[in-house]
């Protein structure tokens, strides 16, 4: 072999293996992620198109992704403590969780609804609902934070919420279980269900201002289960849909129990009517007991009023405000399409989904044409308010989003896909696995009057196997799709935190401009706030000793504190001093029973911590805050109770003393 | 020289197609897949947990034709779902009580929404014991239609043809073995 072939074939064969590594190598991610994934690439430094606005189920968190990247941006704290950012944990925080039960740190998160202008997204506030214990939160979409938390009385398991109103009128709550009333005796026996246990939905008005949340009006109803809701929009405005199961009115088995009935009910209210009544004087006030808890972001302080009576509307008082349309097998999901007309009803061991016409229902009401009451209350005729059904759309449909081109797209549990028909003929267009059971599922603006459409996001229940295994319990899970086409496309798996059921998208450029940086200090009307670091001090009350203290980069005003005493409760106001986006400083003191706080820019928050026994205690800031980070730390002094030693405090002048032989720590300790 | 043309022309091959593989399966670790990989529930691999009600009956000698009947129709994915299920599986006996015409006719692909229909008539969602079911009770099935329960000397009969002959809890729900094939009544 001579010696420039072997040239030749060594460069000819390197090349070949240089080429074939290189062709593994993806010239760009773009390319690597191929044809449909390339689709959910952002490029790093780009932006997403859409906020996805995720419910964190049994975490009791609301979660905030991009669309379509599916990157997590932000886990906003809504019923659960959060160690992370001291929500539920700093002394202005706490009566947030509170409720007429006293403190409730935890809840089940479940559905979102963004509020809406004309049928439309505004990008104003962010509503929330909490199951366990009935609770309804407003978060603030210009600081992604939970502004509100409005307790719901005479409820239990606070589902069908929190839908809204195309003006944001109300958001409701109707309750899952149906409960002896709060003002009734509720010790009875559980089997006396039938005469005992009754139904509630509550409407909770919203300022058009300031977001607050009341409770305007309950109405009562049969103790049947609600499940989901939507609201009447555009020609259907006015009205709200309730998806009824259990009209069985079992009370153990349900699994059996509650699907006896070949049809259980859509429950349709017309609350312009309600009103009237209300105005009208058919309201009867009950005592009742629930928290209404609102942050004010001038104190940066939540304060909790237990309030003690609300309206109900009895509909016995109220003819024409509720109907009842018998729907298919305990429907789940009852949706409306961006016109109104029609109301999709998924009954989720149906084998159809009935499609309700809105113009049918009130030409059935006004001409009565119903098959009878339950509890009082007239049940339309099926097929008098039927527009059609969808035939064998798939196993166990859930839930309908809609993309504003008249097509209609539904999840399947049990089939574990999504279909997508048309609304005008009810045909079944395409379908796509979701592979492994889909709950809910989201479009952009799907359940507004003008869905923004483009993609589709499932959300899934099971992921065995999708992604690296972690033991028992895997990661919760989403799915992207693109919807452009006539074929959805999946482009994207992606991890979600806590158990997502409903979410909402809406487009980035609405709430980009719109973000707070900072809070101004000169606006800052805590009663503890340190305006500055010559307004920072300690003061003894009895036992409990306020720390006025103040964090800049990279110090704490005051880090030296001494004459604190076994026994006190300390309780630091820190103020952060930065008027700079992006700088919140945090603060943690060895043992205590608490978290962290994390205060914000211009803001105040207090950590309490009690001195449980004598010594040094440091302290120091949590978030990685400058290149002094480090540096940013403080001591805490604990004497023995009745102890004389002075209340001590400074930062940069306690120099250190000169040493004294013969005296140490043991000896001071025995004194 | 030759040799050497080989491994080199080899190695390159190896590189290039190990860079073409376009086709994943569940459970492969891929970097850079270009395909989305397909397959649910029914692809999931794990033999610690107890059995779905698929993989009971697949396990089962005497449900052959059941399981090539699930297959067929496309529902292994669905039934290795979370449920829960209530599967009343006819045996091998029961399907070869039906004229080997029409079994074989529902076995073609042009059938396949027959075979469907007649397999998700035997599928209740929700996990009934023998205990829950009373007689006279009605089930309305997946596919849309009802099966009647008659309960007569401790003995379960479904639409007064098929009796309940052994029952097998899963994961997913629970398997009634029945000794006849459920035909859903003509529309």
């Amino acid at each position: 072999m001579s010696n420039s072939l072997t040239k030749i074939l060594t460069a000819l064969g390197l090349f070949a293996i240089v080429t074939g590594f290189q062709s593994c190598k993806p010239k760009t991610a773009q390319s690597a992620a191929g044809g449909d994934a390339s689709k959910s690439f952002i490029a790093p430094g780009k932006y997403d198109e859409f906020y996805n606005i995720v419910s964190g189920g049994f975490n009791g968190q609301v979660a905030v992704y991009g669309i379509p990247s599916g990157r997590l941006f932000r886990i906003i704290p809504v019923f659960s403590q959060s160690p992370e950012s001291g929500y539920g944990f700093s002394e202005e925080t706490k009566p947030m969780l509170n409720t007429s039960h006293g403190f409730v740190p935890w809840d089940d998160q479940h559905h979102i609804a963004l509020s809406q202008t004309k049928g439309e997204h505004d990008g104003r506030w962010a509503f929330a609902n909490g199951n366990n214990t009935p609770r309804l939160a407003r978060i603030d979409l210009s600081t992604f934070r939970t502004a509100e938390i409005l307790e719901i009385p005479n409820s239990a398991g606070n589902h069908a919420s929190p839908f809204i109103t195309e003006n944001s009128e109300y958001i409701v709550a109707a309750t899952r279980f149906s409960v002896p009333l709060d003002d009734q005796n509720g010790d009875v026996p559980i089997n006396t269900y039938k005469q005992n246990f009754k139904g509630s939905i509550s409407f909770v008005s919203v300022n058009p201002s300031s977001g607050e949340m009341n409770i305007a009006f309950q109405i009562r109803t049969p103790g049947v289960n609600f499940d989901l809701s939507r609201a009447g929009k555009g020609k259907s405005h006015g009205w709200f849909f309730f998806s009824c199961y259990n009209s069985e009115k079992a009370n153990t088995l349900l699994e059996v129990n509650a699907s006896a009935k070949d049809k259980d009910f859509v429950m349709a209210v017309n609350w312009k009517k309600a009103e009237e009544y209300l105005k009208a004087g058919k309201g009867k006030k009950q005592a009742v007991k629930y928290a209404h808890n609102v942050y004010d972001e001038n104190t940066h302080t939540a304060t909790s009023v237990i309030k003690t009576e609300v309206m109900v509307l009895d509909p016995a008082d109220c003819p024409d405000m509720l109907y009842l349309i018998p729907c298919p097998k305990s429907p789940h999901g009852t949706d409306v399409d961006p016109t109104g007309e029609y109301i999709v009803a998924s009954g989720k061991l149906a084998a159809s989904i009935p499609v309700f016409s809105f113009t049918k229902l009130q030409k059935a009401i006004a001409d009565k044409v119903f098959e009878g009451e339950y509890d009082g209350i007239p049940v339309i005729k099926y097929e008098a308010a039927l527009q059609g059904e969808v035939a064998k759309p798939g196993l166990g449909p859930l839930h309908t989003e809609f993309d504003g081109k008249g097509n209609a797209y539904t999840s399947m549990f049990v089939s574990s896909e999504i279909v997508k028909w048309r609304l005008s003929d009810l045909k079944v267009l395409d379908r796509v696995a979701t592979y492994y059971s889909i709950g809910h599922l989201s479009i952009p603006g799907g359940p507004t009057a003008k869905p923004h459409g483009k993609y589709m996001i499932a959300y899934n229940k099971i992921t065995k196997d999708r992604y690296l295994p972690t033991g028992p319990e895997l990661t919760q899970s989403a799915q992207l799709f693109d919807i452009t086409g006539e074929k959805m496309k999946m482009i994207l798996d992606f991890p979600t935190t806590g158990e997502p059921h409903y979410a909402e998208a809406i487009p980035a450029s609405m709430l980009m401009g719109k973000q707070r940086k900072i809070y101004k200090i000169e606006e800052n009307m805590h009663p503890y706030v340190s305006k500055g670091e010559g307004q920072t001090k300690v003061e003894r009350k009895g036992n409990q000793v306020h720390v006025w203290m103040t964090a800049i980069r990279s110090h704490l005003t005051p880090d030296n504190i001494e004459g604190v005493k076994v026994g006190d409760e300390v309780y630091f106001h820190l103020t952060n001093l930065e008027q700079d986006w992006d700088v919140p400083h945090g603060l943690a003191i060895k043992g205590a029973n608490n978290a962290e706080i994390l205060v914000m820019p211009g803001e105040t928050q207090t950590l309490k911590w009690v001195a449980d026994r004598t010594g040094i205690f440091p302290f120091y800031c949590t978030d990685f805050c400058s290149a002094l980070h480090q540096e940013m730390q403080g001591y805490l002094r604990v004497s023995p109770a009745g102890s004389s030693t002075p209340l001590l405090f400074s930062t940069g002048t306690n120099k250190p003393a000169v040493t004294t032989p013969g005296i140490n720590v043991a000896d001071t300790m025995k004194k | 020289m030759k040799y050497l043309l080989n491994i080199v022309f080899g190695v390159s091959t190896i590189l290039l197609g190990s860079c073409n593989e376009t086709s994943t399966k569940t459970g492969e670790i891929v970097g850079t897949s270009e395909t989305t990989v397909k397959g649910g529930q029914g692809s999931v691999k794990d033999d610690e947990s107890a059995k779905d009600v698929v993989k009971i009956a697949i396990s089962s000698k005497d449900h052959t034709t059941l399981v090539a009947a699930i297959k067929q129709a496309e529902l292994v994915d669905a039934l290795s779902n979370a449920g829960p299920f209530t599967v009343f599986a006819p045996t091998n006996a029961a399907f070869d009580k039906l004229p080997k015409e029409t079994l074989e006719s529902l076995m073609k692909n042009e059938n396949k929404a027959k075979l469907q229909d007649i397999l998700q008539y035997h599928v209740y969602v929700g996990s009934l014991k023998i205990d829950w079911m009373e007689d006279g009770q009605t089930l309305n099935q997946v596919n849309g239609g009802n099966i009647s329960i008659s309960k007569k000397d401790g003995k379960v009969i479904i639409n007064n043809s098929a009796t309940i002959i052994a029952s097998i809890p899963a994961a997913n729900g629970i398997i009634h073995v029945i000794d006849a094939v459920l035909l859903p009544p003509s529309e």
